[in-house]
Parts: C-alpha cells; sequence; structure tokens
C-alpha cells in the first residue's frame, strides 16, 4: 500500500488509524482505492455506475469494526463518492468514516460523501465520522457529506459527528428513517474558525411508534466563521423525539440555530431546545482562581465542551 | 502571611459612589483559622474577591508573604498560593469533576488521588469522578467539590466565600463536619472563611467583625462570641438541629 505521510497523518486524524486497522477496511486517497480489506462477515465491492462502494454486512455480525476514511492531499481534486451500508438483521458493529484533506495548493479541494445506512431488524451500529483540514495554500478545503440513515424495527443508531478544525466550507445534510422501536442517537461537535463556513441540516423522522431520537449538537463558532444549526425532529407516531443545539460564540463568529420540530401524531412527545453564549467570565475567573492564565481557562473550557 | 494595608473599595451605581470597603488594615497570621463575620453588604464577599484578585481595590495594599501582590493577577495570586472557593460555585458543561481537580492540582491526578480529596468532602468518587460539573449537580454537592478543588491545590491561605450559602440542611451538617476536620487538621494552611454561621464561627481561632466597610471588631473565638451570639452576626442555621 502506498501512501505518503502527508496521507499518513490524516488518516491519524480522520479515524486514529496509525498502522492498517483490524477488520474490514477500504482506504481511499486522492480519488483511489489506497487498500482494501473484507472478512467473512463484510463485504466490500466497488460500485460500476458510480464512484463509490457497497459494503454488505451479514446477518447476525457482532463485534466487528469496518474504516473507511478518506484523505485528500492533491490540490484541485474534486469527488463525489457513493457508499451505501447494508446491514444484516441482528448485528452490532462499529463502522469509522471520515475525511481529511491537505491543501498546500491554490485550486480548491472537495470532497463530497455521500452515505446511505440500511440498517436491518435489531441491529445495533455505532457510526464515527471526523473530517479535517489542513494546509496552507489558497485552495479552498470543501466537505459536504450527506449522510441518509434507514433503520428498521428495534435497531439502533450512536452516530458520533465530529469537525473540530480546518474545514473552510461544508454542508452536513443528515436525513433519518425510523420503524417501530428503532432509536438513533447523534453527537455532533463543529468547531469553525478564520471565515469558515458551516451548516449542518438533519431532518429526522420518527414513523413508527416507540421509535426515539435524540439529536444533539455542541458547536463553537471563532473568528468571523459562521454557523447555521438547523435540527429538525418529525414526529407521526407513538414516538419521542428531542433535539439540542448549544453553542459557544467567540470573537466576531455568527450562528444561527433552529431547533424546529413538527408533531404529525397526537402521541409525539417532541422537545427542543437551543442555547448560544459566550464563555460565562465567572468560568474563566473560577479557572484563573486555580491557576490557569485566560488563554488555558479559555482552552480548557471549549476542549471540556466539545469533547 | 497577608498584610491588608488601607485596604478600600467603592463602586459607582446610577451616578453615585458607593464605599464598600473602608480603609481596612488586617494582618492575617501564618496556620491560623479564621472565620469572618458581619451583617449583608458589610463588604465580606468583596474583601474575599480582593484577597483572591477578583476585584481590584481602590485603594490599598496587599502584602502576601512579603511580596506586594496588589497588581498582581489571580492567576499569579492562585500560584502564589491563595485558594478561593465561590459562594456560588460555577458550573461547565462538559469539564468532569476530575478534570477540575487535576486543573486545581496542576498535573494528571489519578483516579485514587482525586479519590482521597472526594472522599475529604464526603463524596464517593466512584459515583461523581466522570460527572459533568453542570447543573445534573446539587447545590450540596456542587460546594463540596469546590472545596475539594481548594483541597486538591497546595495552597498556603484558602478563603472560603460563605460556604454554606445556598445549600438543605442535611449538607450543612457535612459542610461543618468538613470545616471541623479541616480545623483539626495537621497543616500548615491559613483558612479564612466568610460565614455568620454560629458553628462555624465556633471554632474560629479568631473572629473578624466586618461592617459598614469597617472592621469593627476582632479577636479569639471565646471572646467575641458573648458579643454577637443571637445577633445576626452570629446565626444559627436552625433551631430544632441543636
Amino acid at each position: 500500500m502506498k501512501i505518503d505521510e502527508v496521507q499518513k497523518r490524516l488518516f491519524q486524524e480522520v479515524a486514529d488509524l496509525h498502522e492498517i486497522p483490524e477488520g474490514a477496511y477500504n482506504l481511499r486517497a486522492n480519488g483511489e482505492s489506497v487498500g482494501r480489506n473484507t472478512t467473512a462477515n463484510i463485504d466490500i465491492q466497488s460500485k460500476t455506475d458510480v464512484s463509490g462502494i457497497d459494503i454488505r454486512i451479514k446477518a447476525g455480525t457482532k463485534n466487528e469494526s469496518i474504516h473507511i476514511p478518506v484523505v485528500l492531499s492533491e490540490s484541485g481534486l474534486k469527488e463525489t463518492v457513493y457508499n451505501d451500508f447494508y446491514v444484516g438483521e441482528d448485528c452490532d458493529v462499529l463502522i469509522v468514516a471520515g475525511c481529511g484533506i491537505d491543501n498546500c495548493g491554490n485550486q480548491d479541494s472537495q470532497h463530497d460523501g455521500i452515505h446511505r445506512f440500511f440498517v436491518g431488524k435489531n441491529s445495533r451500529v455505532r457510526y464515527v465520522e471526523k473530517h479535517y483540514g489542513s494546509g496552507d495554500g489558497k485552495g479552498k478545503r470543501l466537505l459536504n457529506p450527506v449522510t441518509e440513515v434507514y433503520m428498521d424495527e428495534n435497531s439502533v443508531v450512536d452516530m458520533e459527528m465530529v469537525q473540530i478544525k480546518g474545514v473552510d466550507s461544508t454542508e452536513r445534510t443528515t436525513v433519518a428513517e425510523l420503524k417501530e422501536g428503532a432509536k438513533l442517537n447523534v453527537r455532533e461537535r463543529l468547531m469553525t474558525h478564520g471565515d469558515q463556513k458551516a451548516y449542518s441540516i438533519y431532518r429526522v423522522s420518527l414513523n413508527g411508534d416507540g421509535s426515539s431520537a435524540d439529536v444533539v449538537s455542541r458547536s463553537v463558532a471563532r473568528d468571523t466563521s459562521y454557523q447555521k444549526l438547523d435540527l429538525c425532529v418529525n414526529g407521526n407516531a407513538a414516538c419521542s423525539g428531542h433535539t439540542e443545539c448549544d453553542s459557544i460564540i467567540m470573537d466576531n463568529g455568527k450562528i444561527l440555530a433552529v431547533p424546529s420540530l413538527e408533531a404529525n401524531s397526537v402521541d409525539a412527545a417532541l422537545v427542543h431546545e437551543a442555547a448560544i453564549g459566550k464563555i460565562a467570565g465567572e468560568q474563566l475567573i473560577k479557572l484563573m482562581t486555580l491557576g490557569l492564565t485566560e488563554a488555558e481557562a479559555e482552552e480548557q473550557i471549549i476542549n471540556g465542551f466539545l469533547k | 502571611m497577608l498584610e491588608l494595608k488601607n485596604i478600600s473599595f467603592s463602586a459607582e451605581e446610577g451616578g453615585k459612589t458607593s464605599e464598600i470597603i473602608r480603609g481596612i488594615d488586617l494582618d492575617i497570621p501564618d496556620n491560623k483559622f479564621i472565620v469572618i463575620t458581619g451583617p449583608n453588604g458589610g463588604g465580606k464577599s468583596t474583601l474575599a474577591k480582593v484577597i483572591a484578585g477578583i476585584v481590584e481595590p481602590t485603594g490599598g495594599q496587599l502584602i502576601f508573604n512579603g511580596t506586594d501582590i496588589t497588581n498582581m493577577s489571580i492567576t499569579d495570586r492562585a500560584k502564589a498560593g491563595i485558594g478561593f472557593a465561590f459562594q456560588q460555585p460555577v458550573r461547565f458543561k462538559g469539564l468532569t469533576v476530575l478534570d477540575l481537580l487535576r486543573i486545581a492540582a496542576g498535573k494528571n491526578l489519578s483516579v485514587s488521588d482525586a479519590c482521597v480529596y472526594l472522599s475529604e468532602v464526603g463524596l464517593c468518587a466512584k459515583d461523581y469522578i466522570k460527572r459533568e460539573v453542570n447543573a445534573s449537580l446539587s447545590g450540596g454537592e456542587l460546594k463540596r467539590i469546590e472545596i475539594a478543588t481548594i483541597m486538591a491545590r497546595d495552597v498556603s491561605l484558602a478563603v472560603f466565600d460563605e460556604p454554606e450559602a445556598g445549600i438543605d440542611l442535611w449538607s450543612f451538617n457535612n459542610l461543618i463536619r468538613i470545616f471541623e476536620n479541616m480545623r483539626k487538621a495537621d497543616d500548615k494552611r491559613t483558612v479564612v472563611v466568610i460565614s455568620h454561621q454560629e458553628r462555624l464561627l465556633k471554632i474560629a481561632d479568631e473572629i473578624i467583625v466586618l461592617s459598614d466597610g469597617q472592621v469593627v471588631n476582632r479577636g479569639p473565638a471565646d471572646e467575641i462570641m458573648p458579643l454577637i451570639m443571637g445577633s445576626k452576626y452570629a446565626q444559627s442555621i436552625c433551631p430544632k438541629m441543636e
């Protein structure tokens, strides 16, 4: 497998990969697959019509993991990739995705990943997605991920979506549809700086009785960056849904938080919360009385908030 | 240990200047347990904040272990060995009890070390170490964690601003026990507590009565207690609990 030092660093940032992962994986660098492994229970096939892969996980697969990180280190590369995950019934798997872009050139680099999950009955999926950008070129680092999740009866999906550093512009769209008894938990962590722009859109439809969703976004907007957090839960059955946007604003950052609910069933129980504020002065003072400088205190508060 | 020389503080409100502290001279010796009492609005909390560096005095000088700290920042005073426990402990989303204790200790405290400080304030580390210091904790729990952060620091002067404020009776009794233990502990720390609770006043080496921004009385507990017993400067939290 040929990957250079920059790519290796990006793989570490987005997938905590220090070496070849165990289990199934597909490593993609600069638009090409640079490594793939399948297991007895997990098959990965390249799509023939568009760029991307189909991942098929056999029913009953437990305690296995799939890593599919993508890195771009060539300036000016633009790609749209379609990855479909077919998770059989009664599975329990970890899926680690993510994209790292290093752009030292003057042309924009862009990766739009479209991930679709078809989660079988009673299956449990933990999905971790990290986005990261680096490089000091004038070219922008653009990421527009689309995540679609179709959850069958009594399935559980825990999603951890993290974008902490270096992505110039992002429009993240997540759509989920839940059948009876299905449960979705989303924890999003966003930090923007410089003049970055981030749009995060969630559309969760609770279609089956007993389904539930908990969508929580925590974000920090620094410098002159802009964020729009648009989190909507639709209750179409006897279900329960909660959506929360909690943000820290700094410098000249701007944030628009739009948590919303739509109840189409009298038995839908839905709650939303939103809060935006700067770091409280008393929080800084408390940490300073413990011996931290103001800058160290700020860093601890943000690290804790985004943890 | 700490010398306050002619400390004053005035604040402007609605175009009017009010003097909160009026030229206080105070000498706080090493290894003492001192309780500062007095009526509400008498300047007690402001004085505590002046010592910690949170409030800048409008006049006077502070000398700590021979060094003039009047213009020192909060951070530098903390590093010099001054600890301050807030009347209303601050909440943090995301920071855990262990994070806070580690920041306080200034090192990567092990869970078992953190456990020592938590058990000193009557909390079981197993239940609390991973808890976020947020609104899910009760007032009493926050107060005890606040005290544990002071214990985790190696301070020579610990200032507690009304530790009993805003807690329930059950927690109050536990809190008193913590201070009684702190009093008995064989360390070189000087403890200054702002309080008008009789049970804290009784265990003081010295009581300072502050009223209208000035020291109106000062002396050993057995001398001062008879003068203030039953007044609003020495209150019982609940007569039935005595």
